[in-house]
């Protein structure tokens, strides 16, 4: 007689597969089942999308009984297997693998263009140096320049866009004005943007906290709000257009006779641009990754870290906590400037559009995903979050199954949300919640997430 | 005179409340002073103000490094408008002239905290390596050089890491050197806290409650340990403690204070058998309640 029980386990999987459908159909049919449209006479008609809803109902509902007739039954058989004594095993297989990881990922990111050319074709691997690549490592560079700053020292910043708007301006106006070249205005627009940084840090250096956060925030508006009314300089809304490209030691990206392909003697192609453009900024997000890791070991980062611990054993021990944080905010601020100006470059074109408070506020979820403090968890995040959006756009399959009028991009926020929620819910202290202490004596060992403290100020 | 730290008529007040009042004593070089009385008698703020923590409402907190000859300096040095006074044999600070960090980092007083304050996340060793911020800050060049891996951080961060094991072998915690230091047990912690503390080269150690949380034994070990920092390192301490046993048995001047108000003030044993210490500590009988307040003066 083992029937019975097994029985009334699916029942209660169904039962509450239905209560959950229930719950899902509440929440999508205002979200999902009703949209407003404009009809020929400009008058404003509400349209049901039944099979849209239910459809949405249905993934919950399938998924509900997935998780509860598969997925939980074998969560708690791996849980008891786990429990057997086997951890000194099982931690050592899982250094190895965090060891070989940011190798590995080096390489795969070094090898990358080359990689998307061989598979897509010089013409096809465009959008996935320029979307997926470029894109992704722009954010991989904010990511590691905020993790100093909230990661290491524990100070609560969400105007962090405001040094990525001076640092892209700064080398926009700089190299249309005085015809300063890219490389030359990138350790400037950095210098800029870390001065900005120390403007940020002496009024906040008394806040903490919640207060910290929300000046940090104001910071970031009245930089955006500058940049939109000092027309003179910035050209306001309409933002500046022609920003001059970077070029290799001279030689412009162009399909004129001294163009890149022409010297070179090669047929023209905007890959080798993207292509240049992709080890610029890999190579600016390995710099911030290597100055970080450095800083680290370095008494000014043990201070910052210090720092987040406990401001007042720090005083005690005679570290001036005023040159601590205004470091970490210059430092900080300058690798976004940096961030800035390539972006500048890139993009040929600035508007204050680019600079709102959604991208401190994709950046800072990105180094929160990851776990504050660590590097490899920060670059996952990013590539997760900034990829991830961008995947949206490629998949118009989906337009097979929910109707030719389906835009997947339209889902972004919604599907941002939940795996937000969901990596929160599951790992609240980031993908990467352990810290690896900066020296050891006798063994290196991994410190848990629990211990470490978040700081804000 | 042979003093380190001189207190005179120290004033603290929060508002209305007087913390602490005209209190004047003085800590002696290579003495172990303690500073005892009942709860709420003011002993931390005491503390806060000597390290900086807090800016005393009124008095003057002076302390010597060199000679005992700087101290003829100082009525000089209270009229200049100055933190501190450098002479070819010594140094004078006025304490409560100075910002808490530059009290440890130029005075060298180093202190621990009633409740631990240990960076939890950070490793023991690392907790000691912070300690050593200055000196290391100088040798990586201020960051600018120690970036680039110029000049000689690497063997001054090498000698700061034989610094901190020397500390961490005296307080028996070298095996527990790559544990996170919120992963120690209590007794673990505040041994490392005074570790950390000595770890700044301090002239002056300020130990806030260290037994307290301790069992028996422990206070023991501690007493040693303080006993050794004292005859080993010539490093002078102030000490804040409840626990008689360790008062009575290191220190070489006891300071009473209840109410904010100095009450006593010399030799353990004297202290131990002062009518005021006893009354402030364990009361009076109905009968005597006026008399000794009329004493103490309330």
């Amino acid at each position: 007689m083992t029937t019975p029980p097994a029985e009334t386990d699916i029942a209660r999987a169904f039962k509450d597969a239905g209560f959950w459908a229930l719950v899902a159909f509440g929440l999508f049919l205002p979200l999902i089942g009703f949209r407003t449209v404009q009809d020929i006479h400009n008058e404003v008609t509400l349209e049901t999308r039944w099979p849209l809803l239910f459809g949405f109902v249905a993934i919950i509902a399938a998924g509900r009984l997935l998780h509860n007739l598969v997925i939980a039954p074998w969560r708690e058989r791996r849980g008891q297997r786990l429990a057997v004594p086997t951890a000194a095993g099982v931690q050592r297989r899982r250094s190895l693998f965090a060891g070989a990881f940011a190798p590995c990922a080096i390489g795969f990111v070094l090898a990358y263009p080359a990689i998307a050319i061989w598979l897509a074709g010089a013409g096809g691997a465009a959008k996935w140096l320029d979307n997926f690549g470029i894109q992704i490592l722009i954010y991989v560079m904010l990511g590691f320049g905020l993790n100093i700053v909230v990661g290491l020292a524990g100070l609560l910043d969400l105007g962090y866009v405001a040094f990525y708007a001076v640092g892209a301006y700064s080398y926009a106006l700089l190299a249309q004005n005085f015809g300063l070249s890219f490389f030359m205005l990138l350790p400037l627009a950095g210098i800029l943007a870390a001065f900005w940084g120390l403007m940020l840090g002496f009024p906040v250096l008394r806040l903490r906290g919640d207060y910290l956060a929300i000046v940090t925030l104001a910071f970031g508006e009245i930089i955006r709000l500058v940049l939109i009314n000092w027309v003179p300089v910035t050209n306001g809304y309409a933002g500046i257009t022609s920003v001059p490209r970077p070029t290799f030691f001279g030689i412009p990206f162009n399909a004129s006779d001294e163009g890149f392909a022409a010297v070179f003697g090669l047929e023209f192609s905007p890959i080798y641009r993207l292509v240049f453009l992709y080890y610029i900024i890999l190579g600016l997000a390995l710099l911030t990754s290597f100055v970080t890791v450095r800083l680290r070991r370095l008494p000014v980062g043990r201070a910052w870290e210090a720092l987040r611990e406990d401001e007042i054993a720090c005083r005690s021990l005679g570290i001036n906590t005023t040159n601590t944080k205004l470091t970490a905010f210059a430092i900080g601020a300058g690798f976004g400037g940096f961030a800035g100006a390539f972006f500048a470059a890139r993009q040929g074109f600035i508007s204050p559009e680019s600079f709102t408070f959604m991208e401190s506020a994709t950046v800072l979820a990105i180094v929160v995903l990851g776990g504050m403090g660590s590097q490899v968890g920060v670059a996952i995040a990013a590539v997760a979050m900034i990829g991830g959006t961008e995947a949206l756009r490629e998949l118009d399959v989906l337009k097979q199954v929910f109707g030719s009028d389906f835009d997947p991009t339209q889902y972004r926020m919604l599907l941002f949300g939940l795996a937000m929620v969901l990596i929160m819910v599951v790992r609240p202290r980031g993908l990467i919640s352990t810290r690896q202490a900066s020296v050891h004596l006798l063994e290196r060992k991994t410190i848990s997430g629990t211990l470490v403290r978040e700081g804000h100020g | 005179m042979n003093g380190l730290l001189q207190v005179e008529h120290l004033t603290m007040r929060f508002g209305g409340l007087l913390a602490v009042n005209d209190l004047s004593f003085t800590a002696n070089r290579g003495d172990i002073t303690a500073l005892i009385g009942p709860n709420g008698a003011g002993k931390t703020t005491v503390f806060n103000c000597i390290t900086g923590f807090y800016k005393p409402s009124e008095g003057r907190i002076a302390l010597a490094h060199g000679a005992p000859q700087v101290w003829d300096d100082l009525e000089v040095l209270t009229r200049r408008d100055a933190r501190s006074l450098v002479r070819p044999d010594g140094t004078l600070f006025l304490l409560e002239r100075m910002p808490d960090y530059l009290v440890a980092q130029r005075a060298k007083v180093a202190r621990t905290f009633q409740n631990i304050r240990l960076f939890s996340g950070m490793s023991v060793l690392e907790n000691l390596l912070v300690a050593q911020h200055n000196p290391l800050m100088v040798a990586s060049g201020y960051t600018a050089l120690g970036i680039f891996g110029i000049g000689n951080y690497g063997r001054a961060e090498r000698a700061a890491i034989a610094e901190a094991r020397r500390w961490l072998d005296l307080t028996g915690l070298t095996d527990r050197a790559d544990d996170p230091a919120g992963d120690l047990p209590y007794g673990a912690q505040r041994r490392l806290e005074i570790a950390r503390a000595m770890c700044t080269d301090p002239v002056l150690l300020c130990l806030d409650e260290p037994a307290a949380g301790l069992n028996p034994r422990e206070s023991a070990d501690l007493s040693d340990l303080i006993l050794r920092i004292r005859t080993d390192h010539k490093v002078s301490v102030l000490l804040i403690e409840h626990d008689m046993s360790v008062v009575m048995n290191i220190s070489d001047h006891v300071v009473v204070l209840d109410y904010g108000v100095k009450i006593a003030d010399g030799p353990p044993g004297a202290v131990r058998d002062d009518p005021k210490v006893i009354a402030a500590y364990l009361g009076v009988e109905d009968k005597e309640v006026g008399k000794v307040e009329a004493e103490v003066g309330l």
